[in-house]
């Protein structure tokens, strides 16, 4: 389930791998939204520290991640994440949207939601900014009918076992201590992290899903693309 | 010749950050066995205390049992610290859930800076371990503790011993960091035959904490739930006895710089703060946290008089009474199947002096004050090496020896001399009849199926399957939860079990049922002249068919 491969940035910018993972879970339309976040959640804990604090002399020191159970309605699972409402907020937003994406997009139910990390380099004027993205989570969903409450009450159980091991599966991936962006000074750091919290302190990310129609093929009918950055160039 | 390439001060600060690691990741693990759901508040601006980075509250008990098995010592190869966590029940048996393995062995990466690279990749492990906590199946079930079992945990410094963790064990790794000494490693092995213990159980089983109150004490108890889940900032408040962290005078005050090449500043100060004379034993006055209640449990007498509990009077509160029902011996001492056959009784005096004060219980409790009035018994030196003595009884003879009664459990007589009649609860097969051990080992002698059965099979299961192959209904396997190797269901959610019982009773074929079989038998019959004729007309053709197969 979880395959590794290194893509080229899709921009023209000086050659850097990204490093890409894909999960898959199959489940059932109401369980979707707990899904996903607890997925995209766990990957943003390993993928966020303390708000920098810079002091002179090009020190800074670094505030303090708190974080939380969060249980699932429809799953049997529990998982941890940040203690920010901010970031519960986007990625609920995010998740929602491609929920109901999912839904109306008719019977088929499949698509993916994408979680990217990635890093701003300034260009000069009139040239704007690139992102170069560093590293590229995909979670592909595929959306299951169940007949009756007893399939239900099983599908529970088994969506939770299924969770636990994408969660080994992040837990390994983060593990392998591979790139992360160099810490940035002051001046920079907007383009590796995402400054705009107020309590905890991502990297730079977007979040964008597809829905795949019924003959297969990738029909973005949608693409939205969140970013959090707050500069408005 | 390995420590002159590293600075004493790089030395220093890494000494620093792995017994501080030490220390959290035994706080996080333990904090996750609570049975409740753990929340911490980031902050913006850095604090001194919080090391890493990340929020993780420091029950100043489990500071003290972490440091005490640590005894000045850091990991080393060899040298591992182990949190045991294990469930014990009403009645006293207990089995090993999991073993959490901090471990340091000989790879060391000499390029890595100490305070900056270590120190951060130190907070992404201790954030993969939040992460791994609860997907092992040791936390559902100290989610659901309280009523018929406790969820306890035990820290020891050496060799790790996995032994007690049953057949086939799963191992699952959090993480590694490379150090100029060594490799970290943060590892759970886990207990995968929780057979009896699949949550789904707990859920249907009511609580029996009534039925304790009765047996213990003659005057009416308020019969709201003890088990309430634990605030232990509550317990802060009234003052922890034991040395909290910060008194350790080790706070850590990071700053890093970003000017090249990445120096950090790395400042630890001394702070200053007054230290209460650490209390160790068990005859105080212990905080409301359920962890140090069970300093007090482990050294009470079990005995169902209030008065044997040693704990005086009126303000000794609820959670008490129900701890008594505890065997208070040592856990391991209880396991004893596998030398004399059976379950052997539940002895009607504690063992004082024994090692039960290694096992701390991770039941959150309600906040109550009392003091001990026994005296508790100095240190142990149990080491490692005794942790699995007595083990030999297979798992299954501990598990049906589990939630087998829900009438007079406290009733002080050997497990063997409760009488069937008295079992009207599921698996009530398992109850032993006698001390035989094969007799009742579940897997030589499968049960009849229990009440709860899958439902997934009852709604296969429909009114015509009265024709169905099997004829019989019950599962002729113990519902067992288990994953076999090699079985993929990534495109559905179902393992070998569930399908095995999903389509052990499938549903009656339709032609089968007598209305549509008979629409469909008239229909048939009436095209049997049709096809006939067509049939005829093509003779020739069936016939050279039939002469190429000759």
């Amino acid at each position: 389930p979880l395959s590794s491969r290194c893509c080229a940035p899709s921009s023209a910018a000086p050659a850097m791998n990204c490093r890409a993972e894909v999960l898959e879970v199959s489940v059932e339309g109401r369980q979707v939204e707990e899904a996903m976040l607890a997925v995209l959640h766990t990957i943003l804990l390993h993928r966020s520290t303390g708000k920098f604090h810079y002091k002179k002399e090009g020190t800074y020191s670094i505030g303090t991640v708190g974080t939380q159970d969060v249980d699932c309605d429809f799953i049997d699972f529990a998982y941890v994440r940040v203690s920010s409402e901010e970031l519960d907020r986007a990625l609920r937003k995010a998740v929602g949207e491609f929920k109901d994406a999912l839904r109306s997009s008719g019977s088929d139910g499949m698509g993916q939601i994408s979680l990217e990390f990635y890093q701003k380099k300034k260009s000069r004027w009139p040239f704007s900014d690139e992102c170069i993205p560093w590293e590229l989570w995909t979670i592909k969903v595929n959306v299951v009918n169940l007949a009756n409450e007893q399939e239900r009450q099983i599908c529970r159980e088994k969506v939770g076992e299924k969770l636990c091991e994408k969660i080994i599966n992040i837990v390994e991936v983060m593990n392998r201590h591979e790139y992360l962006p160099k810490m940035p000074t002051q001046s920079e750091v907007d383009n590796v992290f995402d400054t705009s919290l107020k309590d905890v302190q991502p990297y730079l990310y977007k979040i964008s899903y597809q829905i795949t129609d019924s003959l297969g093929t990738s029909v973005t009918t949608t693409m939205r693309r969140l970013i959090k950055d707050t500069l408005a160039l | 010749a390995m420590d002159t390439d590293l600075s004493s001060q790089d030395r220093k600060d890494l000494d620093k950050f792995i017994k501080f690691f030490a220390l959290k990741t035994v706080q996080v693990i333990v904090q996750a066995r609570l049975g409740e759901k753990i929340c911490t508040r980031s902050s913006s601006s850095p604090t001194g205390s919080d090391w890493f980075n990340l929020a993780i509250k420091d029950i100043p008990e489990v500071t003290h049992e972490a440091k005490k098995a640590l005894a000045g010592q850091l990991p080393a190869v060899g040298r591992s610290m182990c949190v045991e966590i294990s469930l014990k029940t009403s009645e006293g048996d207990s089995m090993e859930l999991e073993i959490w393995c901090l471990e340091m062995n000989e790879k060391c990466d000499k390029e890595i800076k100490v305070s900056y690279t270590v120190y951060n990749r130190l907070s992404l492990l201790l954030k993969s371990l939040l992460a791994i906590t609860r997907v092992t199946p040791a936390y559902r079930l100290s989610r659901k503790q309280g009523h018929e079992y406790v969820i306890l945990y035990r820290i020891y410094f050496g060799e790790v011993q996995l032994s007690g963790l049953g057949e086939g064990f799963q191992t699952v790794r959090v993480g590694t960091v490379g150090t100029p000494v060594g490799t970290i490693t943060l590892s759970c092995a886990y207990r995968i035959n929780l057979a009896f213990m699949s949550t789904r159980q707990f859920e249907r089983t009511p609580p029996i904490m009534g039925i304790i109150i009765d047996h213990f004490v003659d005057r009416p108890y308020p019969s709201s739930s003890p088990m309430h889940p634990c605030n232990y900032r509550a317990g802060e408040d009234n003052g922890a006895v034991y040395p909290s962290v910060e008194d350790s005078q080790e706070v850590c005050t990071t700053s890093f710089s970003t000017s090249p090449p990445s120096q950090c500043v790395f400042t630890v100060t001394k702070a200053h703060f007054q230290t209460p004379p650490p209390v160790v034993t068990d005859t105080l006055k212990v905080p409301v946290m359920g962890l140090a209640f069970s300093h007090q449990l482990s050294s009470s007498r079990l005995s169902y008089q209030p008065a044997a509990l040693g704990v005086g009077s009126a303000d000794m509160g609820y959670p008490v009474l129900f701890a008594g029902g505890l065997n208070a011996a040592h856990p391991h001492q209880l396991i004893g199947p596998g030398k004399e056959g059976g379950v052997p009784p539940v002895p009607s005096q504690p063992a004082h002096g024994t090692q039960a004060d290694q096992d701390r219980m991770c039941t959150p409790l309600d906040g109550v004050h009392y003091s001990a009035a026994t005296p508790s018994s100095s240190e142990d030196t149990e080491t490692v090496s005794n942790s699995s003595e007595g083990k030999c009884g297979s798992p299954h003879d501990l598990l049906e020896t589990i939630f087998i009664r829900k009438v007079g459990a406290f009733v002080n007589k050997p497990i063997n001399q409760v009488t069937m009649a008295n079992l009207d609860i599921p698996f009530a097969m398992f109850a032993p009849k006698n001390v035989e051990l094969e007799d009742n080992d579940p897997m030589v002698n499968p049960p009849e199926s229990p009440e709860t059965e899958s439902p997934l099979q009852g709604s296969l299961h429909s009114e015509g399957s009265s024709g169905s192959s099997t004829g019989n209904t019950h599962d002729d396997f113990v519902m067992i939860d288990f994953k076999p190797a090699f079985s993929k269901d990534d495109i559905l959610p179902m393992d070998l079990g569930t399908f095995y019982r999903e389509f052990q009773n499938p549903p009656q074929l339709s032609s089968l049922s007598i209305d549509i079989g008979a629409q469909s038998m008239a229909e048939d019959l009436d095209s049997l002249p049709e096809k006939l004729a067509v049939h005829e007309k093509n003779v020739k053709e069936f016939d050279a068919f039939v002469e190429t197969l000759q």
